[in-house]
């Protein structure tokens, strides 16, 4: 894991004394608002419905005991007891006060953590699998690379004052999980010839228009990486749009102007900026590979988890949905699900993280994760190890059985904190969760991913939700529009549009009614929601959802 | 023709709490819409907006929002200050903790 060098702490440091320093203007009347706004912003501080809220990135999504127990005493010192986490690998925290930031960040830097470029039109955290270093499906570990990524990002001077935000994500798998597509650079690690490299994606994004990405290049070879990097973010730098917000993000640069021609612009510049990077680079990376040496995988027999397996059927269940396949076949990697039905998706009290710090520290490598979809890794477990990981989970309501499953549910926090939003996510979330827990009926759906954003810029990922569900305001009343067959995976689409939306009380059961017609179409109990919507298509969702329109057609 | 003017309440979040605050008839801020002057005249509206702009020490955002008379004092008419009035709808955080609100 990565350790802040001398000059990190120092650097942080000088910022966070600078950002207190705005702080007491701001308060004792020197700065005005709009002075103080783009200030706060770029140290993640916002202004929600309600109150403040604080965005502090957990890069790549990667954190040790000693940061999610600072993340703890952060929600209890100075929250009301409980942190968000996103899908970008952020945290947030919904109830800071103004007075109180400069000291919260403080303590952050403690453990090697910063809000910097949580906010802005800057680039923001580098996003990675959450599986990363752990994963069987992987070529190399991305994170070494995203860390690189983000100390080149961190008050990059040329990239400061951007027509937009970026936002970088990266995968180390052809199995995607880390929805590079939807991002505005994904990066891919490839291995060729011996030589580890990048496949290099551009211009997805979700928000009022969907792209996604496309592919800018097949292989960028490390050496070259961040100098082909730097030339695409300065060429949309340059011809991105500053006129229109809605038009400035790159996934619109890159459909107006169209990839051939970013391609040729960006080569081009590639050439005049490679020169710059003369190796200081890989010869950082290559250090900073040194912090993320595999660790020393124990060995030993996996005999006790075995013989639970066969005895307890609860812990047969929580294995069998939420575990996953480590790169050593003793191993695995365990995801904790924060999203007990009911609960707010993404929320954890200080008590759970600091439980999750303890078992991370025990038996995990010291080592978390934070995934998009807003739950909880441990990414290397000795498998002899999962019974007593999961009788702890059992005791703090963190060992729900349903990741990948309908209540596993991504959902932005919505009219309840932002205030962007146009209608709520959170309580649509709950109520779905409990509705089909109600039912019994969960582990039959099988995979099945909703994913919900509270208005059009699309924080809750809807478009690649298998059942996509986006809030908006109809005259001045919450209404539901409801897409199908989204995909976040390496298999990328972005959901078709169902029809008129719903109304708050008639979401639920309009994704109960889908929910039914998955189940009398699939052709067998092996065939997911997915695969089922691809082959029969739309009209039968669409008869379901919408049986007056039938009966006045017929 | 411009539309008809509806009855309005200045609103901001605190400087340093960040919390929903509304402008009263006697320039006090109260954490209570109820409390709000409820404005009825367009020009008065904006003299009032004015004031509470000037004080940027205290509050932060400060704008006009819909309301309407209710039987204690002026009541929200969209869901948004709804919400900003009560706090949100998953945990008891926000007003809703220390003076319990009507939830629609």
């Amino acid at each position: 894991m990565y350790r802040y060098s001398e000059f990190d702490h120092d650097f942080l440091a000088e910022r966070n004394a600078q950002f207190r320093a705005q702080v007491e203007r701001r308060i004792d009347g020197s700065l005005t608002e709009d002075e103080f706004k783009p200030l706060r912003l770029m140290n993640g501080l916002y202004l929600q419905l309600h109150a403040y809220m604080l965005r502090v990135a957990i890069p790549y999504g990667t954190l040790s005991s000693a940061q999610m127990r600072q993340l703890a005493l952060l929600a209890e010192k100075w929250d009301k007891g409980y942190g968000h986490f996103t899908t970008r690998q952020n945290i947030q925290y919904n109830w800071p006060k103004l007075n109180d930031v400069p000291d919260m960040l403080d303590a952050l830097a403690e453990v090697g953590m910063h809000a910097i470029q949580t906010s802005g039109n800057t680039i923001r955290n580098v996003t990675a699998d959450h599986f990363a270093g752990a994963a069987a499906d992987e070529v190399a570990d991305p994170r070494p690379y995203a860390e690189l990524l983000r100390q080149w990002s961190t008050d990059h001077p040329e990239f400061q004052f951007m027509p937009r935000k970026f936002k970088i994500a990266i995968t180390g798998s052809e199995n995607d999980r880390a929805v590079i597509k939807a991002h505005d650079i994904g990066l891919q690690l490839v291995e060729r010839d011996g030589v580890l490299g990048a496949r290099v994606i551009v211009g997805g994004g979700l928000g009022r228009t969907p792209m996604i990405g496309k592919e800018l290049s097949e292989f960028v070879a490390f050496d070259d990486l961040l100098a082909y990097l730097e030339a695409t973010v300065s060429v949309w730098n340059q011809i991105g749009r500053r006129d229109n917000k809605y038009k400035a993000r790159i996934k619109i640069t890159v459909h107006e102007h169209g990839i051939d021609a970013i391609r040729a612009k960006v080569n081009e510049r590639f050439l005049q900026v490679r020169p710059q990077f003369k190796g200081a680079d890989m010869n950082l990376l290559e250090e900073i590979k040194g912090h993320f040496a595999p660790p020393a995988f124990r060995e030993g027999s996996v005999a006790s988890f075995e013989s639970a397996y066969t005895n307890d059927p609860v812990f047969r269940s929580w294995v069998d949905t939420n575990i996953a396949p480590h790169k050593n076949a003793d191993h695995a990697i365990v995801t904790i699900s924060i999203k007990k039905h009911g609960q707010t998706p993404g929320d954890a009290t200080a008590e759970q993280m600091r439980v999750m710090a303890d078992l991370a520290e025990e038996f995990a490598y010291d080592e978390l994760r934070i995934s998009h979809e807003q739950n909880v890794i441990l990414p290397h477990v000795h498998k002899s190890d999962l019974p007593a990981i999961h009788a702890k989970l059992k005791e703090y309501e963190l060992a729900t059985a349903n990741i990948g499953l309908i209540s596993d549910i991504i959902a932005c926090p919505g009219m309840d904190y932002c205030a962007l939003a146009t209608a709520r996510s959170i309580p649509v979330a709950q109520e779905i969760a409990t509705r089909f827990e109600d039912l019994k009926l969960e582990h039959d759906i099988g995979h099945l991913k909703i994913k919900i954003s509270g208005c059009i810029n699309a924080c809750g990922h809807h478009h690649v939700g298998h059942i996509g569900i986006l809030g908006l305001d109809r005259a001045g009343v919450e209404n539901y529009q409801i897409t199908l067959g989204g995909d976040g995976t390496e298999t990328a689409a972005v959901g078709d549009r169902t029809g008129p939306g719903f109304a708050y009380d008639e979401i639920v059961p309009a994704v109960e009614r889908i929910v039914n017609t998955y189940l009398e179409q699939r052709d067998n109990a092996e065939e997911t929601f997915l695969q089922t919507y691809r082959r029969v298509g739309m009209a039968p969702f669409k008869a379901a959802l919408y049986p007056e329109a039938q009966a006045n057609a017929a | 023709m411009a539309r008809a003017f509806t009855p309005k309440v200045v609103t901001a979040n605190d400087l340093l709490e960040g919390d929903v605050i509304y402008l009263t008839e006697d320039d006090r801020w109260s954490r209570e819409l109820s409390e709000a002057e409820l404005i009825t005249d367009e020009a008065h509206a904006q003299v009032r907006l004015l004031d509470a702009e000037r004080q940027v020490n205290r509050i932060v955002g400060a704008y006009l929002a819909d309301a309407v008379a209710g039987d204690n004092g002026p009541e929200p008419t969209h869901f948004r200050e709804d919400f900003r009035r009560t706090g949100p709808s998953n945990y008891a955080h926000g007003k809703q903790e220390t003076s319990p609100q009507p939830r629609a």
